[in-house]
Order: C-alpha cells, then sequence, then structure tokens
C-alpha cells in the first residue's frame, strides 16, 4: 500500500470525501435549505472528475495489489456514469423542488451510489466488486423510497431491496464458490486457474450464480421482476436514474467479470449471456405492449435494450464490447432525452405518466413533439437516427462472433419493439382528442430534451467519435 | 471426521432454505429479512470452510466485509420497512401489491 495505489483511487475517494464533508455540512447549517446547492456542486464535480478520469489517460494500472484496477474500459465507463449522472441530477432540481422533495440526501446518495458504480467497473478482485456492487444498491434502495409519504415509492423501495438483497445473496454465493475452487478472489488468479477450454464444475457453478446475480442488476430476463414495478413507483427523476448510470455499471460490471475472470472459458459463459439476451429482447418487445403507463413502458424499453447490449457481449471478442459500449452510451442519452420529456409531463401541477395523456401533444407544442418522434425513432432503430447505428454495431458483432441465429431473433424483436415506440409517435401526432396536457416550461428539461434529439440526428455523422475510446476500451479488456 | 463437504453441505442446504423462505413465506416481511440474513450467512460459512481448508486468510477477510455489509443492509431494510408500515398500516407480504408487476 503506497502513494501510488492511492494516486490510482484518487477520483473516488475525493467523491467519497465529499459526500461525507457534504452530509456533515447540510447538517449543521440549513439542511434542506442548502439541498439546491449541494445538487449544483454534486452536479459540477461530477463533470470535473468526468473530465479529470478522461483526460488521464495512460496504460491500465493496478492499485492495492490487484483489487483495483484503472484502463481505458474503467475510464471509458466511469466518463459515461459521471455525465449521465450529472444530467440527471440537473434534471431533477425543479421536478424534486416543486414536489417538495429536494432533501439534501438526494445529492448525496447519488454521489455515494457513482462511487460505487466507479469502483464497480474498476474492480480487480471479488471482493472489490462486492463492495462496489453493495455501496450503488445501498444507496439505490434509498433513493428509490425518497418520498417517504408515499405508499408507491416505499413499494418500489421496499420491493427493490428485497430483490437487490436476493441477487447480492446469490453473486456472493457465486463469489464463495469461485473462491473455493480457484483458490483466490483476484481476477488474474481465477483467470488462470480456470484455464483454456473448459473450467471444473465448481468455477461454472461459481460463473453461473455470478452471472444470475449481475443479470438481477442489469434487469435482463428472466430476472427483470423488479424493474416495472420500481420504475412505477420511484418518483420519476430517480426513475430517470435508474434507467442511466446502475445499467451501465452494472453491465460494464458483468463484461469485466466474464472477460477479465473467465476470459479464458468464453465458450462456457456465452451461452449464458446469449440466453439472457434473447430472454431480455423478446421480454422488453412483448410484455411493453400492453402497457399504459409511460414509466412501466420505459421500464420494459430499458429491458429490451439491455438484450442488445448484451448481445454485443455475447460475442466474446473486443468488437463485442466495443458494440456494448457504444450501444450503451447511445442508450443512455437516449433515455435522458425522453425521461426530460416525462419530467415536463403535468396536469394542474401534477405529474401525469399515463401515455394517452399524449394524445395530440404536437398541437401543443411541435418541437417537442418532433424532439420525441426522432427519440422514439432512435430508440426503435429506424435508419436515419443513432440508435439504428448503435443495433447495427451489436448485430455485425453478433454476426462475426458466429452467432448469427442470435442476430436474427435481435431484428425479429426489435421490429416487434417497433410497435410501442409507433405508438407513442402516432399518439402524439394523430392520437384521438382528449385533455391537453399541460407542461412545465423549464428550459433544463427543454434543452436537454432538444440536446438529446440533436445528438441523435448530429451523431451519425461520425458518433461523436466515440468509436475510437470505445474500442481503446474494448481492447484492454479483451487481450 | 468433518471435512469441506461437510462444511459445504450445511451451507448449501441454508443457502437454499434462505431462497425458499424468500419466495414460499406469504405472511411477513421481517421473515423475508431473515431468510436474506440466512443467505448470506451460508456464503460466510463456504468462505470460511474453504478459507481454512486453503489456509488462506483472504476467505475470512471476505467473511468480515459481508458481515459489514450484510448488517447496513439489514439497517437500511427495516428503515424502508418502517416507512412502508407507516403508509400502509400493514407489513404483510399479500398487502405488497399497489402495482401489478
Amino acid at each position: 500500500m503506497s502513494s501510488a495505489d492511492f494516486s490510482v483511487l484518487m477520483p473516488q475517494i475525493v467523491l467519497a470525501i465529499y459526500a461525507m464533508g457534504g452530509l456533515l455540512f447540510a447538517v449543521y447549517t440549513g439542511k434542506d435549505k442548502v439541498a439546491p446547492l449541494l445538487l449544483w456542486l454534486t452536479t459540477a464535480l461530477f463533470v470535473l472528475v468526468a473530465f479529470w478520469i478522461g483526460v488521464s489517460g495512460g496504460d491500465s494500472t493496478t492499485a492495492f495489489g490487484g483489487l483495483f484496477v484503472a484502463d481505458a474500459f474503467s475510464r471509458f465507463a466511469s466518463v459515461t456514469i459521471l455525465l449521465s449522472a450529472a444530467a440527471v441530477l440537473l434534471m431533477s432540481e425543479g421536478y424534486m423542488a416543486r414536489r417538495d422533495l429536494l432533501r439534501f440526501e438526494y445529492p448525496l446518495l447519488v454521489v455515494l451510489a457513482v462511487v460505487g458504480m466507479t469502483v464497480m467497473v474498476s474492480a480487480g478482485d471479488l471482493m472489490t466488486l462486492y463492495m462496489g456492487l453493495e455501496l450503488q444498491s445501498l444507496a439505490l434502495y434509498v433513493v428509490a423510497s425518497l418520498r417517504r409519504d408515499s405508499a408507491k415509492s416505499t413499494e418500489a423501495g421496499l420491493k427493490y431491496f428485497v430483490l437487490g438483497a436476493l441477487s447480492s445473496g446469490l453473486l456472493l454465493y457465486g463469489a464463495s464458490l469461485t473462491y473455493g475452487y480457484a483458490g483466490t478472489t483476484l481476477f488474474s488468479g481465477i483467470v488462470a486457474a480456470a484455464g483454456e477450454g473448459s473450467a471444473s464444475l465448481g468455477l461454472l457453478f461459481g460463473l453461473v450464480f455470478i452471472a444470475a446475480g449481475l443479470a438481477f442488476k442489469v434487469s435482463a430476463a428472466p430476472f427483470h421482476m423488479w424493474t416495472p414495478d420500481v420504475y412505477e413507483g420511484a418518483p420519476t427523476p430517480i426513475t430517470a436514474f435508474f434507467a442511466t448510470a446502475p445499467k451501465v455499471a452494472a453491465i460494464c460490471l458483468l463484461a469485466r467479470v466474464v472477460h477479465d475472470a473467465f476470459g479464458g472459458v468464453t465458450s462456457d459463459w456465452q451461452q449464458v449471456v446469449a440466453a439472457l439476451s434473447v430472454a431480455s429482447m423478446f421480454l422488453g418487445a412483448v410484455a411493453a405492449i400492453g402497457q399504459s403507463d409511460i414509466k412501466r413502458l420505459m421500464a420494459y424499453s430499458s429491458i429490451n435494450h439491455i438484450g442488445f447490449a448484451l448481445m454485443g457481449l455475447s460475442a466474446g471478442t473486443a468488437f463485442g464490447v466495443q458494440a456494448m459500449l457504444v450501444y450503451m452510451a447511445i442508450y443512455v442519452v437516449m433515455n435522458i432525452g425522453t425521461f426530460a420529456f416525462i419530467l415536463s409531463m403535468e396536469r394542474d401541477g401534477k405529474p401525469v405518466t399515463h401515455i394517452q395523456a399524449l394524445s395530440l401533444f404536437s398541437r401543443n407544442d411541435m418541437t417537442r413533439a418532433v424532439a420525441m418522434l426522432v427519440l422514439m425513432f432512435s430508440m426503435a432503430g429506424v435508419p436515419p437516427f443513432v440508435g439504428f447505428f448503435g443495433k447495427y454495431y451489436v448485430l455485425s458483432a453478433a454476426v462475426d462472433a458466429g452467432l448469427g441465429w442470435l442476430a436474427v431473433l435481435g431484428v425479429i424483436a426489435s421490429v416487434i419493439a417497433a410497435f410501442y415506440y409507433l405508438k407513442i409517435v402516432y399518439l402524439i401526432f394523430f392520437g384521438p382528442e382528449g385533455e391537453e396536457l399541460e407542461t412545465t416550461r423549464s428550459p433544463v428539461l427543454w434543452g436537454m430534451l432538444m440536446a438529446s434529439a440533436l445528438i441523435m440526428v448530429v451523431g451519425v455523422i461520425n458518433l461523436f467519435g466515440i468509436e475510437g475510446p470505445a474500442a481503446m476500451a474494448a481492447q484492454s479488456l479483451v487481450q | 471426521m468433518i471435512g469441506l463437504e461437510h462444511y459445504l453441505t450445511v451451507a448449501g442446504a441454508l443457502f437454499v432454505i434462505g431462497i425458499f423462505g424468500l419466495f414460499l413465506n406469504r405472511k411477513n416481511v421481517i421473515i423475508i429479512l431473515m431468510s436474506i440474513e440466512l443467505m448470506l450467512l451460508a456464503v460466510n460459512i463456504n468462505l470460511v470452510a474453504f478459507s481454512t481448508h486453503m489456509g488462506d486468510l483472504v476467505g475470512q477477510v471476505f467473511t468480515l466485509f459481508v458481515l459489514t455489509v450484510a448488517a447496513a443492509e439489514a439497517a437500511i431494510g427495516l428503515a424502508i420497512l418502517v416507512c412502508f408500515f407507516r403508509n400502509r398500516g400493514t407489513i404483510a407480504v399479500e398487502d405488497i401489491n399497489m402495482m401489478k408487476g
């Protein structure tokens, strides 16, 4: 343990100290009165730390005897996580303040969750993995039930807690078996013990339990049961947070485990990940059709998108990981835009989430209606928009790896999923006459929605150059 | 002579009992919290058994981390449960049904 170790971990240390200092500061001063200040400070800090991690560059370094890894992969994932968390915090300020939800714990719990996520994506050991995952989960359980006086919000928190604790238990059981049969908890040791070809039965059991636990966290079918309920029950800004940063963190952690710890036995986990991918794509596509609540609909939509990202991972190649990272980055941008719109939906000062409320919204505000059209087409994967290129990437990764059948199933699922995205577009432009939807005039939400829609259009030129960093990240993970 | 496999069997049995307790229990959320605790303790038995068998301390360090996190998890779970009880006046499992999923 030396100062070099600590310097690798410095961004996380800064964030953790900020969270603890912020708590003390808020308790000893104005409590909830300082909440807006803390929220702005936190947003600025996230952007700064993202910049710091982004420009740090350099080779893969490990700290604390391999427990913690800082490489291009963890940098890409951390920057995505930090920027999306900053965007969500920025969007939530107005909504939370108007509904008396802007407590000082909220930004600080998000910081703690983000610290957990950045540790997750840098894990080089089963213990680091577990500690990062739990720090993230424990903070998220609390923010899910942030609206303490609402039965729905506390129920969402309770459901998330019970199923999250179950998934942590499964993951830990897998970790204990892996430790026992590999003789070490270090990923580098596990990959040596697993060897090339096929792993021992005990290690396979460990791998399957760990994969099941992580599938819960990314809400891949058949471990998705909590997602619609938690998305519906939690306050909308928190739903937006759940749909972005934690998903990126969990899927990057899964990528890290399967490549760093089980990289020699690709054929053993490839089938598991492919099965998760197919189940998620189809469940997300079919179950969303009957939903009338837009937050529940977004939950199934996220399950569907995670299925596509897992398809990239199941290729088992560096290009597959690159496709997964690009897909997740696009997914996060689309979700931030869509949730910026959902956050502005209200009637008589109360939030509305029923999709019928969108009826003929285009008469009300054409600009935003067109922005939503772009986002929905992009989510469905309609060609001129960026969402199509995300899907194209993962499909070609799957085909390159000889998983043609998976790519075909993916195309079928995306056609089914297009139905409900187009249903929203139909409602916005040609829906039945109904009560008009009022929307909050918030420049932040408007800006986020427009920026996100603009990225979906302009990004087709070169995807803002994220392919290069994503390729570097994938190279550093898959050797 | 009690060997490694005996410990693993006990841990496996406890883990499965924990999972079944979580899913079959229709009465009380507190029992769910107990089941979760049982699962984590089963994992601890596994880790300590492997650790002593291999003469490697890492497993026991891991156990200490798990114990600490389990305590934090129980605290948060109970806090959320208290909030839920204040809103609904019940902690019966069948009453956690405002949203259908």
